[in-house]
């Protein structure tokens, strides 16, 4: 992991049922870390330049010809450009199509969010806090794209019936994204819409900002695949004229 | 799961043909049913659904798939919208399996997955700009463009954790149908693809039949 990343900058702690949205430069490294394990960080990636353009979650499985993220793949945006590459990954499945919990399913399995009683404790759900950042922004559900869920692993069988994994994301396992483009980061540490655990889970995420080491030519993202050297050829298209 | 319709086509209250690279907008009114009929066989239908009185709620595949907890479309399948609603319900399928995890094609995704300098060839996204720009009435943007439904389009996915974008598994007179759970605007699709077997690198039209509650 540490092969592409120059130095950290910059370490935070997102607590369990929080949510947060930070502006990343293009060359920046953002290294998430699982703190307690079994966690999971819902993520959504918009083009601060122009926030029409977003993460598009068919589109980066589709041409990658995965239903899984990991290290070796890149995620794109709607315009066929990457936002950031996942050059590394000690858990080695994350999953992007299951969405967020809404307000009904969490009251439904652990009771109602109520900030009165249990204060930052509050059983807030993905939806939400998604909609809580995108508003900072001035967008709306209208904007609310399918989201990754860092260090959640569904499966699918034969007959497409999913499953989430137990114990996929152990303590300390870490995912380190590089940033191809300037890049708004909306995230939320809520529970995965299919955990069915007995109390609400509460797990924090460490988040840490760097600067990552150059671009190599035997770069693992970039030579995955000849659609990962299209991607990044278009990422250098729209970058002609910059520093 | 292989289901018939027991509706006749002499008793539609509508019917449109959607020729290959064109699109269809229209609207389903609760209680009525429609069926997407794929004349010529394996041929993609992209498809996104938004409530007819507030195009802010819309289909979501990320809500249809977490509720159903299974990845692809057939007969009892609930396609419900962002706000978790049941819009509509998958009441017939003769052909078995819809994908809603590969998305639309676009001019962009296109430079990605065939080549850069295909960058101008004809997609389902540019028939949707195309679409929302001819009927502002409809008041979508491209905002409201999300993650579509693919009937008739085969993309499975493997146990470890791979997706294969398949050989069609319709046929000439296969079709899909649907009641209406709300007032709902459809925004349809017919692939212009030429670059993948979606399509089986020839596209063709389907139908679009439509029933009184």
């Amino acid at each position: 992991m540490k092969n592409y990343i120059e130095h950290i900058d910059y370490h935070t702690e997102i607590p369990a049922n929080s949510h947060w949205s930070v502006r990343v430069r293009r060359g920046s490294c953002m290294r998430l870390t699982d703190l307690s394990g079994n966690g999971n960080l819902a993520m959504l990636f918009y083009n601060p330049e122009n926030l029409l353009e977003r993460y598009n979650a068919p589109d980066t499985l589709k041409c990658q010809h995965t239903f899984k993220l990991t290290a070796g793949h890149c995620l794109y945006s709607d315009m066929g450009r990457i936002f950031a590459s996942v050059v590394a990954d000690s858990c080695g499945w994350h999953e992007t199509v299951c969405g967020n919990s809404h307000a009904q399913h969490v009251e439904q399995r652990w009771g109602a969010r109520d900030y009165q009683n249990h204060h930052n404790d509050w059983q807030q759900n993905g939806n939400d806090a998604f909609l809580t950042e995108l508003a900072k922004y001035g967008l709306s559900r209208v904007d609310m794209a399918a989201n990754v869920n860092w260090f959640s692993k569904v499966t699918s069988d034969d007959q497409g019936n999913l499953q989430l994994a137990d114990n996929n994301s152990l303590a300390g396992s870490q995912v380190l994204l590089r940033f191809e483009m300037d890049t708004l980061v909306l995230m939320h540490s809520c529970p995965h819409p299919l955990n069915p655990s007995h109390n609400y889970p509460r797990h924090p995420i460490a988040v840490e900002l760097g600067t990552a080491q150059a671009l190599k030519e035997d770069d693992l993202c970039r030579n995955s695949c000849d659609e990962n050297r299209r991607g990044f050829d278009n990422n250098r298209l729209y970058h002609i004229g910059c520093i | 799961m292989l289901t018939h319709s027991p509706r006749q086509a002499d008793q539609t209250s509508a019917r449109h043909t959607i020729s290959a690279g064109d699109y269809f907008v229209g609207q389903v009114n609760k209680g009525q049913v429609f069926r997407i009929l794929d004349l010529e066989g394996n041929q993609a239908a992209d498809t996104l659904f938004y409530n007819a009185h507030d195009s802010a709620e819309r289909y979501s595949a990320s809500d249809t798939i977490r509720e159903q907890g299974n990845i692809y479309l057939s007969t009892g399948s609930q396609l419900r919208s962002n706000d978790n609603n049941v819009m509509l319900e998958i009441v017939a399928d003769t052909c078995g399996r819809h994908d809603t995890l590969g998305g639309a094609c676009s001019t962009e995704s296109n430079t990605v997955r065939y080549d850069l300098e295909k960058r101008c060839m004809h997609s389902c996204r540019d028939s949707w700009m195309l679409a929302i720009a001819e009927h502002p009435e409809l008041n979508i943007s491209k905002r409201d463009i999300s993650h579509n439904i693919n009937f008739f389009m085969n993309v499975p996915v493997t146990q470890n954790g791979g997706l294969a974008f398949e050989d069609g598994i319709s046929a000439p007179g296969k079709y899909v149908e649907l009641v209406a759970h709300m007032d709902t605007t459809l925004l349809i699709s017919n692939c212009p693809q030429l670059n993948n077997p979606c399509n089986g690198y020839n596209p063709t039209p389907v139908e679009l039949l439509i029933w009184d509650a």
